[in-house]
Order: C-alpha cells, then structure tokens, then sequence
C-alpha cells in the first residue's frame, strides 16, 4: 500500500488506536488537514487556541491513562503549544503532539511561521523527533508513542516539514508492531533483597506512615496501594497528584501533605520513623524546608525514575527503582510471606497521637458566615454529584480548595496541573474528559482569574457538545497571589485583582452555553444540582465566593511540616480590610 | 568538588549533542570541557565530558544524562583506572635569543613543533590536562599568541570498555 506522508500519518494514529486529535489547522499542516478530511477513523476536535488543544488531550489522557494527541502549525501554532507540553511534562502525562515544520529545504532561512520547535521544545519534552524522510515517518510515529508510554510517561513532539506530507510523493506504508530503542529500556527488574530489606523495615517501624504520588495514578496501581495499605493499617498520605489513589473517604487516610496539606498528614510525616514513598518525588511543595524534612525518618523510596531517588531528599535509606504497580504486589508477596507483623502496640499508640492531630480540625471553616464560602461550595459539589465526578481544576486557591474538600476516592477523576502549575489547564481539559467519558459528570473548578486564560475554549465545548461544569469561584481577586501578598507584603495587593471582571453570565450565553450567577450560600446547593441537572448543557455557575478567604494550614515557605500555620480563629477572615 | 570525566555512547543524530549541553545549561551544572566524534559505529558518537561536583550532583549529572533518550551508555571514568589525554596546539612568539629556551621546555614536556616562522612556533601537546596546564604555566605567558584545546578525553584501563 503506497501512501502519502499525511495519510501515512493518520493510518499510522489510526493504527495505534487514536481515537481523538486535538488540533487547529494552519499552513505547514494542509496536507495532514486535508487527510484528516479524507478519513474517518481518528475524529479531530478543532480547539480556539492550540493551548487548548494540549491542555484537551493533557485532560483526556489523565482521564483514561491513554496517550492524548495533539496537532499543530508551524511557528505560533507549534510555540502556543510549548505551554500544555511543558504541562504535561512536569506531571509525567503521556502525549505526542505533531507539529508542522515548514518545508525541508527552507529550514534555517527564517522562512515564514519557521520556528525551531524541536529546539524550544527539548527541555519540556520526554523526546522529540524531527522527520528528515518519509519513509521513517510510521517508524517515528511508533516510536513517539511508545516512548511517551512507557517508563515515566511523558510528551513527545513529533515535528513534520511540509514536504514530508505532500500528497505527490507516496510511499510503502507498514506500521511497526513493536518497536526497541537500543538506547531506551525502561524495564527494570527490582532484586528480592531490597523488597525484603523494605519490608523488615515497615514492619520494625512505630510511627510508620505511608506517602503515596502521581506514580501510582499513572502506573494503575491503585488496587495494589490500597490493599497494602490496609494489610498494614499504617496510616497513609497522598500528594496533590497522587489524590484519589488511595480511597480518601476512608479512615487511613490522613489527607493531602504539604503545603496545603492537613496537619495531620505534615505533623505525622515530621513524627514518623519510617516512610514509604511510592510514586512521589518529594517536591518542594511537599518538603517544605529541606533540613527538616522528617528528621527521625528512614525512607523507602519506590519510583520508575532512577533520578527521582535522591534528586532533592538525599537520606534514601531503602531506594527502589521500578514501576509502582509490580514493586507493591512483590511488596505484598513479602509481606505475607513474612512471619513479623506490625507492631500493634506502637501502632495503637500512634494512631492515637493522630487522631490528636486530627481532632485540630485544620480544614474547618467558618460555617455561619453570610457569604459564600468557597470550601462550602466544593462541599456541595461534592455532594450533589455524590463524589463521583471527574474535577478538573485550574490553578490557585481554588485547586487547593478542590483538593481538600473533594475527597477522592477513585484515581482518574482529580485532574490538575500540579507540577507547571499552569493556569488556563481546568476548562479545556475538562473538556477532553468529557469526551472521553460522554456520560460522567465533569466538573471545572475555577476562579475568575484563571477561567480567563483558555476562556476561547467555551467555543469548542459548544461545537463538540462536551456538557462540562464550570465552577467558577469568583472572589474578584487572583485569590493565591493575594493570600501570599497577604502574609508576606503586609497587604500590599499590587495587581492580584482586576476592576473590569466580565459578566460571566453573559459571557456564557455569547457563547452558547448557561450561565448563572450565585450570590448567596443558599443559592449553592440548589444551583449546582440544577447545573447537572442540565445533561446536555454546558453551565457556567459563576459564584460570588468571600473575597478574603485564604487557603489553611498552609507551610510558608522555607518552613518545615511542624510549622503550619493554622487558620487562627473561625470567622474572622471576612472581618479584614481588603484594598 | 570532584573532578569527574563522564564518556558517554550517544546516537549520532543530529540534535543529540543539544540535549546533551542544554541538560547542563537547564539543571545548573557546569561543563568543564565537553568533546563529541563518531566512533568506528558511525552510527554512535562518543562524547567526553568532564565536570566538577560534589558526588550528590555528580550521581544527578549521570541519571538525567542516562534518561536521555539518545544516551546508549555511560560510564564516570573517575570511578576506576583510566587514561586521559588532551590534545593542544599553542602558537608561541619566539626570537633568536628564546628559541632554544622554548625548544627545550618543549622536549621535557614532550611536545612537537609543528610550525616555524621567524618569529614564531606552533607547538603540538598531548598529555593529561594538567600537564598541558603545566606547559602553559612554564612558558613566558606575554609569548603566548594563542592556546588551542581539545578537551579531554579518556578511556578506561583493562580489558573493559564503553560499547555496546
């Protein structure tokens, strides 16, 4: 079968199982266009800015742990991208993005929309590829996808000069089954001593504590986690991105750590004797300060990337480099194999001291107050879709929010930009969730500020009839820079806040869609069940939330976990004097 | 801070040596020298760098090297036996009174001269980095015109060896 290089682009997504491409057309890419028009098999969801488009197939990919794909232009249409590439990246999120490059024998003259993307793109990509001939384009297609899959999962950009796609040069086409790279070999097998070493040392513990990351979403390791986790009763935490992992409804469950985390998580992680990180990567939003970052600890460390161990936290007393998911289940061979079995005793007695921690109540809020409060709004949300939808968030106070008050109990459904923090990501994420699971409830939370940023995608939820949630929590203020001007500038809100809000309520509507806006907390409750009520209807509820509400406990920065700042005193927040 | 030569089997593909350098640029490490040439694969290179670091940086420096996709293998060869070798060319000012002078420090160090003029010398070393230091340190530094280096590069001792 002799195929053009466009059309042996689209057979080969084809054959890979693509079901969704995220792009938006422009002059390097006519070819692989006009190919797309000629097919059926791979449905392209035209996006309003190729931001959107990254951030889509970023969500869709959280969503369903399968690749998301992304097309793009050449120049502007390739550096619009770099953001939700460097998205991806930052949180390990399988994707390949092809993108146009002008025509071979222009490269380098500065040709119009010429940019060197596999240049800007290196430093925020797993791989990248530029195709310098048409008959390794379905070997390099294949490659792209198998390194952005396996290992540490990753983006990989694929980048195409026009001339590659023309439809006058065609050529065999055959689609590699399988694929090795001599210089990539992301199996790795973990020796039985360092599983034995790693149990005895869980089982000696008395103030065990387990830390649980992203690796575990992303390695589909939730059943093994949870299971380890009960056999032992150790109490457990997860990072921002490994939410949902672990059941947060249950009683182990200590909450999220870090900076935003409970007290009780961060003053068990201070406390603790032996922790087991699985899948995390000690990030700084984790860590606090580094020199006290669980100074009576011996740590187990299982991740899939060798770099991972020892890059920030250096005392790994037990390292395991392997993938979550074979690492827990030998890990729980062991365990039963084991003659040993927890120390009750101990244990009794630090569940004890952790529950003292817990009875803090660190995530109370006032309950009373005349406005809307936004940890009250997700406790809604929470309850009206019973706990089940999928939240995508954008960035700032109210991903914190989401994060504390939506307790997760599946993996998958808490969708976040959690190491690029990038603003912009919720809605057009959301969006590729929504394609991929038509019949869940997908929510947007939001805020005023960040909506703004890929606000153009409210276009392509109509086109496309993805019925998402928008939850905007307006608090008339980029409420995370505010809160930290607050406690470090002495109030000086020097451009966290904008006078010329738009309606969103209008907005909504110019765009085809529902909008109400909320301004009472009575409102709430009935508001967001008639906002999923509406099935087929996307609905902006723009929500007039307490202007000076901050996120607690909070860990300053260059503080340690047994340096939390709790919220004072209830109520009292309303009482100060913004600008 | 340690002295480390990491050599590394890289692809041969264009692009290769720039994720490579921009690794380093990126995550704050310094290149003390960094060389790159085919090997007798022409389908490999082979790339000597060498950097300082404390052992914590040093063991981050061969990790995200070795997660680079293009790199096949690499080795520090600061951690067993190796040889190391330099290769530099300096053109020196001479007169008829400093050109015996200049012939003989080049002999003690071994050297060759590959280029003379009247009023000059080009003069060709190999040796360990320091030695070259060593040679430039002995020779009247106002005489010197230009110092061209190639970097290190190094190979282990033994019967081992970086390939595939």
């Amino acid at each position: 079968m002799e195929l053009s290089g466009a059309q042996i682009l689209l057979q080969s997504l084809a054959d890979e199982g693509v079901e969704y491409i995220f792009g938006y057309p422009g002059g390097a890419v006519l070819h692989i266009y006009d190919a797309i028009f000629q097919q059926e098999a791979v449905k392209h969801i035209l996006v309003r800015h190729e931001q959107g488009a990254t951030h889509a197939a970023d969500g869709y990919a959280r969503a369903t742990g399968k690749p998301g794909v992304v097309l793009v232009t050449s120049g502007p249409g390739a550096t619009n991208a770099v953001t939700g590439i460097a998205t991806a990246y930052m949180d390990s999120i399988p994707m390949v993005v092809i993108s146009g490059q002008v025509s071979s024998p222009v490269i380098g003259s500065d040709a119009f929309q010429e940019v060197d993307m596999v240049g800007i793109t290196r430093p925020c990509v797993k791989h990248n590829f530029l195709v310098k001939d048409v008959t390794k384009l379905a070997e390099t297609i294949k490659k792209a996808f198998y390194v952005a899959t396996t290992g540490r999962p990753g983006p990989v950009v694929v980048d195409i000069p026009k001339d590659i796609t023309a439809p006058n040069i065609t050529v065999p086409y055959k689609y590699p089954k399988k694929i090795a790279l001599r210089s990539y070999n992301p199996v790795v097998n973990v020796p039985k001593e360092q599983i034995k070493a790693a149990v005895e040392l869980l089982l000696n513990a008395n103030k065990p504590m387990i830390y649980s990351g992203g690796g575990v979403v992303l390695g589909e390791a939730s059943a093994e986690l949870t299971e380890f986790t009960q056999q032992l009763g150790y109490p457990i935490t997860n990072t921002l991105m490994g939410l949902g992992s672990y059941p947060a409804t249950d009683k182990q469950f200590v909450g999220m750590l870090g900076m935003h985390g409970t007290y009780e998580a961060n003053m068990a992680m201070h406390e603790s004797d032996v922790i087991i990180a699985i899948g995390a990567r000690f990030d700084d939003r984790v860590t606090g300060k580094l020199d006290e970052f669980c100074p009576y600890a011996k740590i187990i460390h299982i991740d899939i990337d060798p770099a991972s161990i020892s890059k920030t936290i250096k005392k790994i007393a037990i390292p395991i480099v392997g993938d979550v998911k074979p690492v827990l289940k030998q890990l729980l061979e062991c365990l039963k194999d084991s003659k040993k079995k927890p120390n009750k005793k101990a244990l009794d007695a630090w569940w004890q001291q952790i529950n003292e921690w817990r009875s803090v109540n660190s995530l109370e809020y006032d309950r009373n107050s005349d406005l809307i409060k936004p940890q009250y709004v997700i406790e809604q949300l929470y309850q009206v879709t019973k706990g089940d939808a999928y939240i995508t968030s954008d960035v700032g106070q109210h991903q914190m929010w989401a994060a504390q008050y939506y307790h997760f109990d599946k993996p998958r459904r808490w969708i976040n930009s959690g190491g690029l923090g990038t603003m912009g990501f919720g809605l057009p994420a959301a969006i590729g969730v929504k394609l991929a699971f038509p019949d869940a409830d997908v929510a947007c939370v939001t805020g005023e500020a960040s909506i703004q940023m890929c606000i153009q995608e409210l276009s392509t939820a109509l086109q496309f009839k993805t019925p998402v949630k928008i939850i905007n929590l307006n608090n008339r203020y980029m409420g995370m820079v505010r809160q930290w001007q607050e406690f470090s500038y002495e109030c000086r809100y020097s451009h966290s806040y904008m006078d010329t809000i738009p309606d969103f309520v209008k907005l909504a509507e110019a765009y085809g869609h529902v909008g109400i806006r909320i301004d009472k907390p009575e409102q709430v409750r009935p508001a967001l069940e008639q906002a999923f009520a509406m099935k087929d209807r996307t609905v902006f509820l723009d929500i007039m939330t307490d202007r000076t509400e901050n996120v607690y406990p909070m860990i300053e920065a260059g503080k340690g976990h047994h340096d939390m700042k709790l919220r004072v005193a209830l109520g009292t927040s309303t009482d100060r004097e913004l600008a | 801070m340690m002295r480390h030569i990491i050599s590394i089997l890289i692809e041969n593909e264009s692009g290769a040596l720039s994720r490579v350098a921009g690794l380093f640029s990126a995550r704050g490490y310094n290149i003390e020298s960094l060389t790159v040439a085919p090997t007798e694969d022409p389908s490999l290179s082979r790339m000597t760098l060498v950097t300082r670091g404390s052992e914590d940086i040093i063991a981050q420096i061969t990790k995200q090297l070795n997660k680079l996709i293009d790199v096949v293998k690499l080795i520090d060869l600061a951690d067993s036996p190796h040889i190391e070798r330099e290769l530099m060319m300096v053109k020196i000012k001479t007169t008829e009174q400093t050109r015996n002078d200049i012939r003989s420090v080049v002999d003690i160090f071994r050297g060759r001269i590959l280029d003379v003029t009247p009023s000059s010398y080009v003069v060709e070393m190999t040796g360990s980095s320091e030695k070259l230091d060593a040679f430039t340190a002995a020779i009247n530094h106002d005489t010197i015109i230009e110092v061209v280096r190639s970097g290190a590069t190094g190979i282990s001792r033994g019967e081992k060896g970086l390939h595939l």
